[in-house]
């Protein structure tokens, strides 16, 4: 029997968080479950109609089994289990949509005076000539309506709300109470094996609400830390939930990461979580670039991402974990993560010497929480995932 | 209505931007599916809100939760509770009720198409 998702009640507070009730929470609670069903039982069906039928039929036509994703998702676009699995897996990713929006979207007004006497202390600073970049506004990322930086009113924080409040149901709480699991994990990484490392400026791109640059600040609370995002209303509300935390020691700043003015080899540590998948093939090696130009030698920057299609990954797990891309508005993640990350960072200017890759688990609380990443392959949600980097060389 | 003249109910409900993906053949069905998801969510939400009255019930010593467990209707209750049960079946299963009793009409030649209905009565 597998394990049972923790129940939504024990998901992070703080003073801004939407408060919610009874029925807010068996909805996050009905839709972990559902999830869980779809990932543990239904899942392993979609590979069983692959190996059993699809792939037989395939290379019965054919002479030859499937060799790409692309070609397996073609002949599975017919297939019943997965028509099923992923027609509720979409319908999920809605209702979550459509149960967070409504909680924050019934208090918005509360949310954004909370949200407003935080950031009257220092540390939020907002750039309305910041444009969107396309990656960003061709399609709502992972169906979250309006984005991340779509604004509904004046000062609106809903979409940081809405992202903070719905990720401990659709992660099943994997990634934490607060779905800080993965700076949980960096800080918990350089505090093992790299005691002596003490960056005094810290950057991290593409911070959303800040949830995985917090647990950084807070294990380095001398550094002068910076998140950058490009969304005002994801910028408002994190910069406020880090100081409903206590955390005094990021500026949030609305800026690009394609192109930062700070001057060159001003940080020592730089990060980004979960941010390149949904970036673009143009953006990409401009913010590489910015990083490498940023950082100073001696300095280490460390990336987060869902593990790569290496090459001979069954082309099968490939099309699964491609599942989001095609399905729930992440149109770069497919490419993203058949790139060689070492060679995009060569490209950048970091040397083979500099480059590492290693797996990383989310770190939870395991007395509340199912040890992460121990349960069923999930295909994209599992907090398991892809440290790489580089610690640039001293001159 | 908030301050800021949002609606949260149709908010709530709004879509995403980028072109939503059909799975079955036919998108009629994932829209009942879709439909039939979310009254299973509510379903839950009222059954938990249940299961909180049961227990509080409980705690405060009003009933035992066993006794509802061991409840054994009288013959009138009973008659009620199962006549309860077919009304909501009914209810829930009324447009394959009602298919299977117009093809039987169609068949007797009892329901006719309703353009067949207007000629017929315009010449009348």
């Amino acid at each position: 029997m597998s394990q049972l998702p923790p129940s939504w009640q024990h998901v992070g507070r703080h003073e801004l968080f939407p408060e919610a009730g009874h029925d807010d929470t068996a909805r996050f609670d009905f839709l972990a479950n559902l999830n869980g069903l779809l990932a543990g039982q239904l899942a392993p069906k979609v590979r069983t109609a692959y190996e059993q039928e699809v792939k037989p039929a395939f290379e019965k036509r054919e002479g030859r089994v499937p060799a790409t994703r692309h070609e397996v998702r073609k002949a599975m676009a017919t297939n019943t289990a997965y028509q099923n699995w992923s027609a509720l897996r979409r319908s999920s990713m809605e209702m979550r949509q459509q149960t967070g929006r409504r909680l924050v979207l019934g208090q918005l007004d509360a949310l954004i005076d909370k949200a407003e006497r935080r950031n009257a202390e220092p540390g939020l600073v907002l750039d309305p000539n910041i444009e969107q970049p396309r990656y960003a506004a061709a399609v709502d990322i992972h169906c979250m309506p309006g984005g991340y930086h779509g604004e509904l009113t004046d000062h609106d924080v809903s979409a940081g709300a809405n992202y903070d409040s719905g990720i401990f149901a659709t992660t099943g709480g994997m990634l934490g109470r607060y779905n800080d699991g993965g700076g949980q994990a960096i800080a918990r990484w350089l505090a093992r094996d790299y005691p002596d490392f003490k960056p005094k400026r810290i950057l991290d791109i593409g911070c959303t609400i800040g949830h995985n640059i917090v647990p950084l600040a807070q294990h380095f609370p001398d550094a002068e830390v910076i998140a950058v995002d490009t969304a005002a209303p994801v910028l408002r509300y994190g910069h406020a939930r880090a100081r409903a935390m206590g955390v005094e020691n990021i500026v949030f700043r609305q800026a690009n990461g394609e192109s930062l003015d700070y001057p060159n080899a001003h940080f020592d540590l730089i990060t980004t979580s979960m941010f390149w998948h949904e970036t673009s093939a143009k953006a990409l090696p401009r913010i590489m670039n910015e990083i490498h130009r940023l950082l100073a030698p001696g300095g280490l920057t460390v990336h987060l991402e869902q593990p790569q299609y290496h090459e001979g990954m069954d082309p099968f797990e490939q099309f699964m974990r491609d599942w989001d891309a095609y399905n729930n508005n992440e149109p770069f993640w497919s490419v993203m993560h058949s790139y060689d990350l070492g060679e995009m960072m060569r490209a950048a200017g970091f040397s083979d010497a500099e480059y590492f890759e290693t797996g990383i688990r989310a770190w939870v609380d395991a007395a509340i929480f199912p040890e992460a990443g121990s349960g069923e392959e999930d295909y994209g949600r599992s907090a398991q995932w892809t440290a790489f980097g580089a610690w640039k060389e001293a001159t | 209505m908030t301050d800021s003249g949002i609606d949260p109910v149709l908010a709530a409900a709004a879509k995403a931007k980028g072109k939503r993906p059909w799975f079955f053949k036919d998108p009629d069905v994932e829209r009942v599916l879709n439909i039939t998801m979310a009254l299973a969510m509510e379903l839950a939400v009222t059954r938990q809100r249940l299961d909180v009255l049961e227990r509080l019930l409980d705690q405060r010593g009003v009933l035992a939760r066993q006794d509802i467990e061991q409840f054994t209707p009288e013959a009138d209750a009973e008659q009620e509770r199962q006549q309860w049960n077919r009304d909501y079946i009914a209810r829930v299963l009324r447009i394959l009720i009602q298919s299977a009793e117009g093809e039987s009409a169609e068949a007797a030649g009892v329901d006719q198409a309703m353009e067949a209905v207007m000629d017929e009565l315009t010449r009348m």
